[in-house]
């Protein structure tokens, strides 16, 4: 396990990282001789196994049974298989509907902030707006507001109008956020203003300029918005676990966490838990990599 | 009013001398966009309204008003709330446990993602299958991360002493030893969080134009010598920017202390994130006041991370 951070230059002063060698094994060659290349090979394949081993982890200690978990030194293979794990899990908690909860929740929030996104960036782009620069600077300041320092109020004013432990509850302050705004106003702008006015002039109302002619040309756009606010929706915890209260309510994060708090935790349940809870966001990453990384990179180039 | 308008429409939409007709249409559509523009913005500025800019505004008053035992805010009592915070002990001990977390993880989190970036870079045909590998924990959640890494953890049954002990080293208290829990929320945290700066710093090396490379191969530069004076330098703006994410996602840290470790043992592992979960919710306290204004310590110095992120990156642009 720790083996992820032994060969990273760890101990290295918190200095720059421009400034620091980050490769000592290459450093004493020059060209990328035999053995650096070998090197090279041996830190890439030590950090992937570092990175892949509490991965490979849960999903083979969501098969093991309790001999297997407990056995010491530690089981990496399962001796035995025990499928049984992944449907057990559904009777200690009400797995089913917490992964419902989940679905509408990140579903609903995705949802929500795609339709609003996409209208307050086409007036950003393309609608005549007096103090525009000031308005969007706003939009831009809630971007720097740490969530975790308004956790508070928001639970106080979501409780105050009746809704904790409610679906609403989950959601509402997750409706509507500015970093989608931002995004797709930058990838609007990049249509051109002639068509938009040819469009216009040819009696094009607005609603129909955007899904007709606007929308289906901005699809790769879209889908980074949406798999980025779907992932950070889905893997929510803070909020979650103070909004509800009851298992029925819960989302998958907290139920998960609930199986390892339970008297006699079995790790194979725990783990079988984790797997199911991750399915959903793991198909994300795989398939749609690219998306992922142009909505979580945005704005780190420029 | 559509109707005008297409009987007007055959007019090359570049041209700068409009027709009288569409003239006029314009004039009245012009007229409409600006109340158009207020209706698409309404949603998203009531949104942030209610859940960013009042709570924030309540953030600052409940910092300087006390509390009754149900959490409502009670009489004004000024800096009360401040100078109790910032003389409390307590409080300083979660300041270092903040910078100390903010560093096990974003130092060894960049440092390890250029390494890898850097490595890959060399190695064309490996990187894709790579790329994929380090992004996959970006598919775990706070949570899933960290109850996965608690059973790896458990004192008896987990793996990592498992395999300390195949070494012939002692038992570790991953999550109970006071000078070993916080690395051990940071090694979970690293791992979470590793994927992106990889993902980050790729995107940056296939930004950078081949010719560059070419001409620096050309001058003979190779290995290690091309990475510390081409591509490192190159990649200043996405090192930069890693750095300052990584910093902030450092000082939000919520569930993987909340998980792990309940921000003990003994306050070792209490950053300002769960100092504030604590002090509001923990134990019945419901101590908003001071919540609120360790709240407001947390916001300065995200805020002072953006700034410095944003200053910076405005001149980056300018720059090029």
């Amino acid at each position: 396990m720790s083996s992820a951070l032994s060969e990273r230059p760890g101990s290295a002063p918190p200095e720059l990282p421009g400034s620091a060698p980050a490769e000592p094994p290459r450093s004493p060659a020059r060209r990328p001789g035999r053995l650096s290349g070998v090197a090279g090979w041996v830190v890439l394949v030590i950090a992937a196994v570092g990175v892949l081993f509490p991965v490979y982890y849960a999903v083979v200690g969501s098969v093991m049974g309790p001999g297997d978990l407990a056995s010491y030194p530690p089981a990496l293979f399962p001796h035995s298989l025990h499928l049984e794990n992944l449907r057990d899990v559904f009777t200690v908690i009400p797995l089913g509907r917490q992964y419902l909860n989940s679905v509408l929740q990140a579903g609903l929030i995705t949802l929500s902030q795609l339709v609003t996104s996409v209208l307050a960036a086409y007036a950003f782009a393309f609608l005549p707006l007096r103090w525009r620069a000031g308005i969007f600077g706003i939009f831009l300041a809630t971007l720097m507001v740490p969530w975790e320092s308004i956790i508070l109020p928001n639970y106080l004013l979501i409780s105050s109008w009746g809704l904790a432990n409610t679906l609403p509850g989950l959601v509402l302050p997750f409706l509507v956020n500015a970093f989608g705004v931002f995004l797709l106003r930058q990838s609007f702008l990049q249509f051109p203003r002639e068509l938009h006015d040819a469009a216009r002039v040819d009696g094009c109302g607005h609603l129909r300029f955007l899904w007709r002619i606007l929308l289906p040309l901005q699809k790769p756009a879209l889908a980074a918005v949406a798999v980025y606010v779907f992932l950070s929706a889905w893997n929510q915890y803070f909020w979650p676990l103070l909004i509800t209260s009851t298992p029925t309510m819960q989302t998958l994060q907290i139920g998960i966490t609930q199986l390892s708090n339970a008297e006699a935790a079995d790790p194979g349940l725990i783990l079988a838990g984790v797997v199911l809870s991750v399915l959903p966001t793991l198909a994300l990453v795989i398939f749609g990599q690219r998306f992922i990384v142009r909505g979580l990179i945005a704005g780190s180039s420029r | 009013m559509s109707t005008i308008a297409t009987t007007a429409s055959p007019e090359p939409p570049t041209s700068r001398v409009p027709t009288k007709g569409t003239d006029l249409v314009r004039t009245a559509r012009r007229r409409r966009e600006p109340f158009i523009a207020w209706i698409f913005l309404a949603p998203s500025l009531i949104g942030l309204g209610l859940f960013v800019f009042y709570p924030l505004v309540r953030s600052v008053y409940l910092s300087v008003h006390g509390n009754d035992i149900f959490g409502g805010a009670g009489a004004f009592v000024g800096g009360r709330n401040y100078t109790q915070m910032l003389s409390s002990p307590d409080f300083r001990n979660v300041l270092v446990n903040t910078l100390l977390f903010t560093l096990m993880t974003v130092v060894p989190g960049v440092l390890g993602a250029l390494t890898v970036v850097l490595l890959l870079e060399t190695r064309i045909r490996a990187t894709r299958a790579f790329r994929t590998a380090f992004a996959i924990p970006l598919a775990f959640s706070a949570a899933s991360a960290s109850v996965v890494f608690a059973v790896l953890y458990n004192p008896a049954i987990g793996v990592a002493n498992g395999i300390l002990g195949q070494l012939g080293i002692d038992r570790v208290g991953w999550l109970t030893d006071p000078s070993i829990a916080l690395i051990s929320v940071s090694i979970t945290t690293v791992w979470m969080q590793f994927g992106y700066g990889v993902l980050v710093l790729a995107a940056g090396v296939g930004g950078i134009s081949p010719e560059i490379f070419e001409a620096a191969r050309l001058d003979g530069a190779k290995g290690w010598r091309l990475a510390r004076s081409i591509t490192i330098p190159l990649l200043g703006p996405q090192l930069f920017f890693l750095v300052v994410v990584s910093t902030i996602q450092a000082l939000q840290s919520f569930g993987q202390i909340h998980i792990l470790t309940k921000g003990g043992p003994d306050g070792a592992t209490t950053t300002l994130v769960y100092s504030i979960y604590q002090q509001a919710f923990a134990f019945g306290s419901s101590n908003f006041g001071l919540a609120s204004a360790q709240a407001m310590v947390l916001m300065l110095i995200v805020l002072a991370c953006t700034a410095l992120q944003f200053g910076v990156l405005e001149r980056k642009v300018h720059y090029s």
